[in-house]
This record gives structure tokens, sequence and C-alpha cells, in this order.
């Protein structure tokens, strides 16, 4: 086999998975209907969904666990600069002189 | 000299395919793709003064249908890769195929959406909302169409690699699977930010 | 051990297969340096024309009297700018980098790690003719109505926005580099990870192959964010949105009709992004190559390795958080303007140790003062001079005063030309040898060498007094403005000093055609150099070793005390140190 790190492939927990991912697609839309008024609290709730759902889907069917550690260093570097990248022209908004 | 098999240094033969650290590496550079036309909509948003709510002009309930359309698709995909890995070529195809299917249906459903907003007379050029949302909606679009067409590929011609070489083509769905899911990830985190938020 | 087994077909592949479609890294890796080398000769051309009008402001241009026949043999203010947007596109992206990562680093690299080709030789293939028609884009936007794009090779919106067709061009060409990029630095990290010879640890490798390590990461994660404001650039132009058009603007008086709402800071952000990191992607192949032949013309290893190896990584992953120092005037508040500051302090330090430990090495030395350790030399002190005058820009206070002057064009050129060039030539000269199995005349290197050196610095160190007397950049004719004229005669200084440069290149270009096809064969190893690609034969063959090569020590073991000869190469078996 080409994989070596062992991907024995467990239908169940594949099916788990997808379960999961769908009562958390209903959960990302429900909450919405909720209209919360504070937009912080709404885009933390809706990033939080979205973020479970990502860690399903790349955990179990991209097999991130217990994958190579040469993945996991490319992975942890790419996660870093994502988020210097998305964080500072935001902060600048906020810091700038002229709105 | 110990060779543990999960240091950085000494990769043992086979332990890490080529082409799976490449697709990975790959995917990273996808990754700060998205990342920046996120990053720019964050920008945009914070800094305009009012900005439409996605349920106040997008169709949920179309989106909803999609996601679970993808949701899907990436199961059929890594039920396609378990077949193959099995050997059970039979299996694998009727799972490739599912996967190809719940993929256009995902197109369908986008063209649905997009010619419903052009005959509102909306356009990219109507105002920042719409020109963000064809934007990313369209670059994901032809992440999928590429998707689409590697599936296809291996679907039909390039299956013919299994005969002469099982491990290879293995191997290769697997990094189409990546692919796959990914495209899956990014709609994943488009799908709020954009209908929901 | 290759992945895909291709067995070795013993019938000839046929020419096109050979040599324009190959998937060796040695075919792609000289397919590489000949087209970048004629980019830079182009973009060369294009400054040395534009160095005219500043030094002799509308004066007619001698011998182009034809190309501006409705400005009466004066250069029009529109072509100009296209030289000056041009120049800058061409060096960097089709010149500098497909030289430094694509001719240097496709050629060399798998060679030094004892690998018979790269992890994916057709992608290796694609990158190279995605690059190739990138660059038919860009030389073509020459001829569409309009020109060029005129809007600087940061492209800043609004003005890039509304400019010609010639943007646009540049930005879909844009793509088509950056796709290069991306598909070279999944191939490059693949390849040194993955495909290293038996024995080759990571602290076994030759420093060169760690500068394009850090390098290929720069490029994977750095060019996204530039690929991404593409696209928002081009459907800002094509398909009119807004996102770097702020509401209310007034073009020579008509308001603009669009929906306005974006922000053209937006733009910068996402382009800084990558291109501070590009400029490092600029610098650290350089230094990887100034270490090898520093190391091996003066036969003593490499002091403080492990330093410099983790200054580069540092220095790699620094780069990412310093963009903003391009962006000190587009008033951003203290908070971020102090943080980039430091930030940019910060990343100084590593480049310090590079130098110091490269200087240090020279200290006791051996010295062959060869053509290729001469321009390794230089590179020291040029750098040098490059970086020190960073530092007044990474200040914020002194920024002001130096931002978008000629000083900072004064200050990059001396990272790049006098300190990357030189060491790509330093490069050429040094693996000549190994790519055509021959030698390049020393004495015409030595008559190519010292006029550059003078040129260069005649052109650039002028320059800084120029921008610190307050000319802003990119003017058509400085001499409008009053504070410009008492200094205008630098420019004649500059401009004949950039033409002097261009004909010191003649002995460079007369070396390079009559030594590749001269009768004088040389043997493998000429420099006595200890890695692994002086192994190979000169050229290396298909595949590259005959047996895969197996490696017991490190890379720089020169003058190793009892040993009978002065260097000790890595593959070779015995008592290591």
């Amino acid at each position: 086999m080409t994989t070596t790190t062992s991907h024995h492939p467990s239908i169940k927990k594949y099916l788990a998975v997808f379960g999961a991912l769908l009562i958390l697609t209903g959960a990302t839309v429900g909450v919405s209907y909720l209209h919360i008024g504070s937009i912080v609290i709404t885009v933390g709730i809706a990033l939080l969904i979205a973020a479970a759902k990502g860690s399903l889907v790349a955990a179990f069917f991209m097999h991130l666990m217990g994958e190579h550690k040469w993945i996991y260093l490319v992975l942890a570097l790419t996660a870093f600069f994502f988020l210097v990248m998305l964080l500072v022209p935001f902060i600048s908004h906020f810091n700038d002189y002229r709105i | 000299m110990t060779s543990h098999t999960t240091t950085l240094d000494t990769v043992q033969p086979g332990e890490l395919p080529y082409a799976k650290l490449g697709t990975w590496l790959f995917l990273a550079s996808e990754v700060m793709l998205f990342g920046s036309l996120f990053s720019a909509y964050i920008l945009l948003r914070a800094g305009s003064a009012t900005w439409p709510h996605g349920w106040q002009l997008l169709n949920i309930k179309l989106a909803t249908l999609n996601t679970v359309f993808l949701i899907t698709s990436s199961v059929t995909m890594v039920l396609a890769y378990a077949k193959i890995q099995n050997g059970e070529i039979g299996k694998f195809r009727l799972f490739l195929a599912l996967t190809i299917l719940l993929g256009s249906a995902f197109l369908v459903v986008k063209y649905f959406e997009y010619s419903h907003k052009f005959h509102e007379g909306h356009f990219p050029s109507t105002n920042l909302f719409y020109a963000t949302y064809f934007t990313m909606t369209g670059l994901h679009v032809l992440h999928v169409i590429g998707g689409l067409l590697v599936n296809l590929y291996f679907l039909f011609p390039g299956l013919k690699l299994y005969e002469s070489s099982p491990e290879q083509f293995v191997g290769r769905i697997e990094c189409s699977g990546l692919y796959w899911h990914f495209v899956d990830l990014v709609w994943i985190f488009l799908f709020p930010v954009l209908y929901l938020l | 051990m290759t992945q895909e087994s291709h067995h070795e077909s013993h019938h000839e592949l046929p020419f096109w297969r050979k040599y324009i479609f190959s998937v060796d890294h040695k075919v792609i890796g000289i397919q590489y340096g000949i087209t970048s080398l004629l980019f830079l000769f182009f973009g060369f051309t294009l400054i040395m024309m534009l160095r005219w009008q500043l030094a002799y402001p509308n004066q007619p241009v001698p011998g182009f009297g034809w190309l501006f026949k409705e400005t009466m043999g004066i250069m029009p203010p529109e072509f100009y700018n296209q030289l000056g947007a041009m120049h800058g596109t061409i060096m960097v992206f089709l010149g500098v980098v497909p030289l430094a990562v694509g001719a240097f680093g496709n050629y060399v690299m798998p060679l030094q790690i004892g690998a018979p080709d790269m992890a994916f030789p057709k992608l290796n293939m694609i990158s190279y003719w995605v690059y190739f028609v990138g660059g038919v884009l860009m030389l073509a936007s020459f001829f569409v109505p309009g020109g060029a794009a005129s809007s600087g090779w940061t492209s800043y919106p609004p003005l890039s926005v509304i400019a010609t067709t010639g943007q646009t061009m540049w930005l879909v060409s844009m793509v088509f580099l950056i796709t290069s990029s991306l598909l070279g630095s999944v191939n490059f990290i693949t390849t040194i990870t993955l495909m290293r010879a038996k024995g080759l640890d990571f602290f076994r490798l030759p420093f060169f192959v760690w500068a394009q390590f850090v390098t290929a990461f720069l490029l994977l994660l750095a060019f996204p964010p530039l690929e991404g404001a593409a696209i928002l650039q081009l459907m800002d132009r094509l398909a009119g949105t807004s996102f770097f058009l702020p509401s209310g603007l007034v073009i020579s008086g008509t308001p603009l009709n669009v929906s306005g709402g974006g922000n053209a800071v937006l733009w910068q952000h996402l382009f800084w992004f990558l291109a501070h990191p590009e400029v490092y992607v600029l610098i650290l192949p350089a230094m990887g190559i100034v270490a090898e032949v520093i190391v091996v013309n003066s036969r003593k290893p490499l002091y403080g390795y492990k330093s410099l190896v983790y200054s580069v990584l540092f220095l790699g992953f620094m780069s990412f958080v310093v963009w903003a120092h391009h962006m000190f005037l587009t008033g951003m508040g203290t908070f971020l303007s102090n943080f980039f500051m430091v930030t940019t302090m910060i990343i100084s330090i590593p480049s310090v140790i590079v130098l110091t430990v490269l200087v240090i090495t020279l200290w006791g030395g051996s010295i062959r003062f060869t053509t290729p350790m001469l321009f390794a030399i230089a590179f020291l002190p040029m750098f040098g001079i490059g970086g020190l005058t960073g530092l007044p820009l990474g200040f914020n206070a002194t920024d002001i005063h130096l931002h978008d002057t000629y000083y900072v064009i004064g200050h990059f050129h001396y990272v790049v030309a006098p300190g990357t060039i030189f060491a790509l030539f330093a490069g050429i000269y040094h693996w000549f040898p190994k790519v055509t199995g021959r030698k390049m005349c020393e004495i015409l290197g030595k008559i190519h060498f010292w006029p550059s050196l003078l040129f260069m610095n005649g052109i650039f160190f002028t320059m800084l007094f120029y921008g610190a007397a307050g000319v802003q950049r990119r003017l058509y004719d400085p001499t409008v403005y009053t504070h410009a004229q008492p200094v205008q005669w630098l420019n004649v200084v500059m401009s004949y000093s950039a033409w002097g440069l261009a004909i010191s290149q003649i002995p460079f270009m007369i070396n390079l055609f009559k030594n590749v096809f001269s009768r004088k064969k040389i043997h493998e190893n000429p420099w006595e150099a200890t890695t692994l690609e002086w192994a190979a034969s000169s050229p290396p063959p298909h595949g590259n070793f005959a047996t895969a090569p197996q490696v017991f020590r490190g890379p720089y073991e020169y003058s190793v005390p009892g040993h009978a000869q002065d260097f000790f190469p890595q593959h070779l078996e015995g008592t290591h140190s």
C-alpha cells in the first residue's frame, strides 16, 4: 500500500462524521435565524461551528489524524501566516487615522 | 543510529509519498489564496458604513442544499478511496461517479442562483456585497470544476493506470480526494460568511 | 528512489522532447537560465532608455526618433511610465527570480542532494512553460493600444484600475508567473524533503540548498495573496467592481461611474504581503551562492553553519510580518506603525548574522581570487550598504522624509543589483564548468568584474544622495521641482554609469558564447569542491549519478587537519571528522 501510515477505512466512522456534519449544518442555519443582535457573537458562533465542521473534514476525511510530521509542520506555518494575513488589515482599519 | 519513522529528517521509503506531500503543499497555497479573499472581505466590510446581511439578499435554502451536496460528495469521495484501497473497482467507480454527480448538482444550483441574480439586475458591479459574493463563490466554482475534471479523468481514461500500477493509482485517488475535501472545506466557511452573516 | 520509476529508455528521445519539452531538471534549468538572462538584458535596456530622459529631460532620444515620431523624438510621459513599470516587473519576476530559483535552483539543487531529478519532473517542465507564456504576455503588452502597464511594478489602484489595456495583460501575466512559481515551490520542497541521498541529513546540506528550501516556502505561502489581489483588480477592471475604488472618486473632473465603497489600501496590504517576502526570495538564493563560492575559494569550512541555517529560517519566518513598512505613509495609526517598525528592526538581525558569518569565513583562508570569488566577495560590502541604507527606511519617523524618493530606489538596488546580480554572476562563473564541461576565461571575467563594480556604485551610491535631497520617484521630468534642480547633474552621473555598466557586460557575453562551444574540456571537479554536484560528470548525464551517492560527512570539510588533500568530498568513504 502506498499509504504506510495505516488508514484503515472505517465506513462506520465516515458515516458518523457525515451525520455530525449534517447536524452542524443545521445548527449553522438555525443560529442565523435567531438574528442575534451582537455582530461579534453572531460572527463568533458562525466561525466556531464552521471551524468544527472543517476540523471534522480535515481530521477524518483528509486523514489528518495521525498524519506525517511534515504535513503538520507545513500546515502549522500556513495557519500562522493565514491568521496574520486575516488580522492585520482588520486591525489596521481600527488603527488608521482616517476611517 | 535508530531510525524513527516519525522524525522530520529521515523519512523512510514509502512513509510519505511524494504526491501526498506535494498535494498538501499545494493546498497550503490555496489556503493562502482563499484566505486573502476572506481578508479582503473582512477589511471591506469593516470599512463600510452599511453592509446587507446575506440572508436579506441570498437564497439560504438553495445554499443549504448546496452545502449538503458538497458534504455528501466528500463522504462519497472518501468511500471511493476506501473502496479502491481494498481493490473493489466496481464500488470505487460507483462512489466516484456519485461524487461527480453531487459536485455537478452543486454547479447546477449555482447556475440557477447566479442567473436569478443577473435577471434581477444584480451584478458584481452593483455593490461591494455582490462583488465579493460573485468573486468568492466564482473562484470556488472554478475550483469545483477543476475537481470534477480531475475526478472524471480518473473515472474514465485515468483508470487504465490501475491495471499497470495499482499502488500509484490509489495514491492519485488519495490526492484527488484531498483536493476535493479542501473544496468542501472552503465552502464550509464561505457558506456562513456570505449567506448567514 | 523515484516514486514514478521511469525506466531508462535506451533509445534516444526526439529533439523536441530532449531539448524543448524535456523533463530533465538540468535542461529545464538551462531553459530558465537562457530565458531569464534575455529578460534581464531586455529589462536593462528599458532602464537605459529611461535614464536618457532623466539625464537630459525633454531632449530627443538618440537612435529612437523613429519610436517617438509624434513627439519629435522626445520620449512621451506615458512611455516613460511604461519603462519604469516594466523595468521593475521584468527584472524581478522575469529576470532575477527565474534565474536564481528556476535556473540555479533547478540545475544545482538536485545534484547537491544526490537526487536523480526533481520529485515531479513533468510539473517542472510545466512550470517553465507557464513562466514562458507569462513572459510572452508581458512583452506583448507593449504592443497593445496604450502600451504596457504604466502604474509602477506595484500597480497601485485607483490609477492601475483606470489604466490602459496593458495593465490587464500585466495582471493576467502575473497569474501565469505566480502559478509557475507555486508549482515550482511544491517541487522544490518535496524534492529537498524526500529525495536527499542516504546519509544526507538536513544539517549536512550545503547552505545553497537550505536557502532554496526557505525560498520555496516563501514563494508557496506569500504568492497566493497577490494572486487573490490580481483577481480582485481584474474584477475591478473588467467586471466593474469597486474592490479598490473608494466612493466619490473623480477622474479629470468626471465622477467615476462605479459603486464605490472600496479601499485602495487593501491592494497595498495584499501586494506587499507578497512583495516583502519576495525581496527575500531575491536575496536568499544569492546568499546561498555566495556561501558556496566563498567556501570553495577560501579552502576553509563555513564558519557558523548552524547560525547561518537558523538565521535564514528565522529570516524567512519574519519576512511575513514586516510588509507594512512599505505603507508607513498610508495614514496608519501608531500601534501598527510601531509594530511593523519593530519587526523590521528585528529582521535585520539575521541578515547581519549571515553577512558576519560569511566575512569570518574569509578570515585566515587561502583565498583564490578567481572571478566567481571576486563577485562573491564584492557581494558582501554591497549587500552591507543595501542593508544599512534600509535602516532609515525601516524607522517610521525617518521614512516620512525618505519614502517614495530615489533613496529607496538606491537602497533596494544595492541589495538586488551589486547584491543579488553579482551573486548570480558568481554562480554562473562557478557552475559553468559543471553545466558545460568547460571553464570560462579568467581574464575576460576580471574585465567584466571591475568596471561592473565601479559603475554599479556610480549609479546607486549617487542615487542615495539624489534621493536624500528629496527628489521623488517616478518623475518624468524632475527639473520641474526647484529642489531637484541643483542635483540634476547627479542624473548625468547615474546615466553615464548605467550606460557604462551596459558596456561592461560585453566581456561577459563574449566569455559565455566563446566558451560554451570551446574545445578545452575540464574534469568534473575543477574547483576541488566537496559538495555532491562535483561528484557527477560535467555535464551530468540524465539521472545525474551512475549509482546513488551516499553521504558520509558535512558539506564543508576543507583543510581537515592530517588529511592529505585540502578538501574531503561528502560522498567519499573514509574517516570522517
